[in-house]
């Protein structure tokens, strides 16, 4: 296959440009839009250059009217404080799991298959109740707590210390490790491909979540970069659609650009962890 | 003495290693408590109350939001329009999904780039994504009507229209969860030894058709049904595209289950209604994994 000729792999080629150019589609417009003053949008020509060049006025209004740093910095904090959380929970839980024998492992086990079957829509208006009747409304804490469980997490990480060797762990034993320093300084240190690919699925499902934020926050002070997107659709812009796709392209920016330096650990951590998400 | 060593060589079940068990699992299960099983099992329960945000007590009501919810047109809507919503969402992402993989898979060039721009919208924000498809599907300066005025056809008002809504979120769903099946099947494709292409091209398989007909299908049985079902269960979540475009309407035209649970719940604070809206999403969520847990095991004894 690899000796084909550049000719007969030609059509394929084409082909694949073609398609790929149709799912780049709303990126090319986004970007180009975000380029153009508002008359040359409104004309709808289909030039995808702008005869003036509009960028640092849309882009600019876009820094001027919203907190786009804030968003910005409350979608790091968000997604930095659940993957802390849902680590610092589903390390050692996932090592217990794999490789410790007490009594309630099997049931504790069976919670988390069976959690793995809830979608997280499910526990949002009890979760709601509560954080409202705590006052928590609009804060980190509401953004953070409910995520700090993953299930999936647990399950991920019990398959693969379970393949970890058992000579390694009482090695570190006979040293005289106690086994909350076993989980922390000899088994995640050997689990970095599953932590890598779960973190990766963590920030990219959480710095994208919408509905979660959208129910538990109000105003500009927590939102998230979704949020963002979403009050400045409805706030500022209107029918701006030139400062609405520079918001947009500021607020997807982060994650495609990690994404385009690491796409092999994206699609890995994403598609392996992804099955169950 | 001997008790000592009597205990020592019966390692199974140390005192130790029980209490070291627990105390890892600790604080997930704390979490686990808190965050999902309480609050889940509390969801159940307010199916069956009448609680309203702010209201003063409580009263169990039994099934009336069940009654209640098979009497709503809203709620009717939804669900056909969740189940529209995946019935094209499904097919068309899985095949094109296949078909991607199949034209990657078939040459050596371009892999990496290919794989990179059809993943590209799983990890972009969806809600700048639905900003941008507002543009681009726009009735008067949207590039799409505008390509298509060019060539003398007046495009429809893609999200304003309740004729062309729900199939103009399905569009985005599609998009969106394409590259993702791409990924899977590309994945599955590399595990079909070469040596069975070879060995079918000598029985007289020597189009590319009958190739796939007699290797690729048949082998690739499992992931295809693992991704039929894992996109049926990502599309029955359909929620931001809704939420920043539509808003359910057109006058319910674009209505989704999780959107009208959305509704009930954090707008009209009807938390008792929209907890029975959630348990009915979260039926069709379990079915999904019955499904897919039973076609498995029968597949499994055939391929």
């Amino acid at each position: 296959m690899s000796d084909r000729s550049i000719l007969r792999d030609l059509p394929r080629l084409a082909l694949l440009t073609l398609l790929g150019l149709l799912v780049l589609m709303p990126y090319i417009w986004m970007v180009a839009a975000s380029l153009k003053p508002l008359d040359e949008i409104f004309r709808a020509s289909l030039s995808l250059l702008p005869e003036r060049f509009y960028a640092v006025e849309n882009y600019g209004k876009v820094f001027a009217k919203v907190p786009v740093w804030r968003y910005l910095w409350n979608g790091v904090v968000v997604c930095g404080g659940i993957l802390f959380f849902q680590l610092l929970f589903a390390v050692p839980a996932g090592y217990a799991l794999a490789k410790l024998r007490f009594p309630g492992s099997g049931f504790a086990f069976g919670a988390v298959m069976l959690g793995l079957l809830v979608p997280y829509h499910v526990p949002a208006l009890p979760l709601y109740v509560g954080f409202s009747q705590l006052g928590l409304l609009n804060s980190y804490t509401a953004l953070i707590a409910p995520a700090t469980i993953s299930v999936f997490a647990i399950f991920l990480f019990r398959q693969f210390f379970k393949s970890l060797p058992d000579d390694l762990i009482h090695a570190a034993r006979m040293d005289g490790l106690g086994e909350g320093e076993i989980v922390w300084r000899i088994v995640l240190p050997n689990a970095w491909p599953a932590a890598t690919a779960f973190a990766i699925f963590s920030v990219v499902a959480h710095w994208n979540d919408l509905f979660w934020p959208l129910i538990i926050v109000n105003g500009t002070s927590y939102a998230t970069p979704a949020l963002g997107v979403l009050y400045f659709r409805s706030d500022e812009a209107g029918d701006d659609f030139g400062s609405l796709m520079a918001a947009a392209v500021l607020m997807t920016a982060p994650l495609v650009l990690a994404f385009l330096l690491a796409q092999r650990r994206f699609i890995e951590g994403i598609a392996t962890t992804g099955l169950k998400g | 003495m001997s008790e000592a060593v009597l205990t020592r060589t019966t390692p199974r079940l140390s005192a130790g290693e029980a209490l070291a068990g627990w105390m890892l699992t600790a604080p997930a299960a704390i979490a686990f408590l808190l965050m999902l099983l309480a609050p889940t099992l509390a969801t159940i329960a307010l199916a069956f109350t009448d609680y309203e945000l702010g209201a003063p007590a409580l009263n169990w009501i039994g099934l009336e939001n069940f009654a209640e919810l098979l009497q709503d047109r809203g709620v009717a809507i939804a669900l056909r329009n969740t189940i529209l919503y995946v019935a094209i969402v499904a097919p068309a992402s899985v095949l094109g999904g296949l078909a991607l993989a199949l034209l990657i898979e078939a040459g050596t060039r371009g892999r990496a780039a290919f794989r990179a721009v059809f993943f590209l919208p799983v990890v972009s924000l969806p809600v700048a994504m639905a900003a941008a498809w507002q543009y681009l599907l726009h009735p008067t300066i949207g590039p799409l009507n505008a390509a298509l005025r060019a060539i003398g056809i007046a495009g429809p008002n893609w999200l304003s229209s309740s004729d062309t809504v729900l199939i103009s979120l399905a569009a985005i769903g599609v998009w969106e969860n394409i590259g993702f099946n791409l990924v899977l099947f590309l994945a599955g494709l590399t595990a079909i030894p070469r040596e069975l292409y070879a060995a079918a091209e000598v029985d007289g398989a020597s189009r590319a058709w009958d190739r796939f007909r007699l290797v690729t299908w048949p082998l690739l049985g499992p992931t295809t049904l693992f991704v039929v079902t894992i996109t049926m269960t990502r599309a029955v979540r359909v929620f931001d595209s809704v939420a920043v475009l539509t808003q359910g309407g057109p006058n319910k035209a674009s209505e989704v289950l999780l959107y009208a649970m959305y509704e009930e719940g954090f707008t009209y604070f009807r938390l008792g209604y929209s907890a029975a809206i959630t348990l009915v999403f979260l039926a069709i969520v379990l079915a999904l994994v019955w499904l897919q847990t039973r076609v498995m095991e029968r597949r499994i004894h055939y391929v």
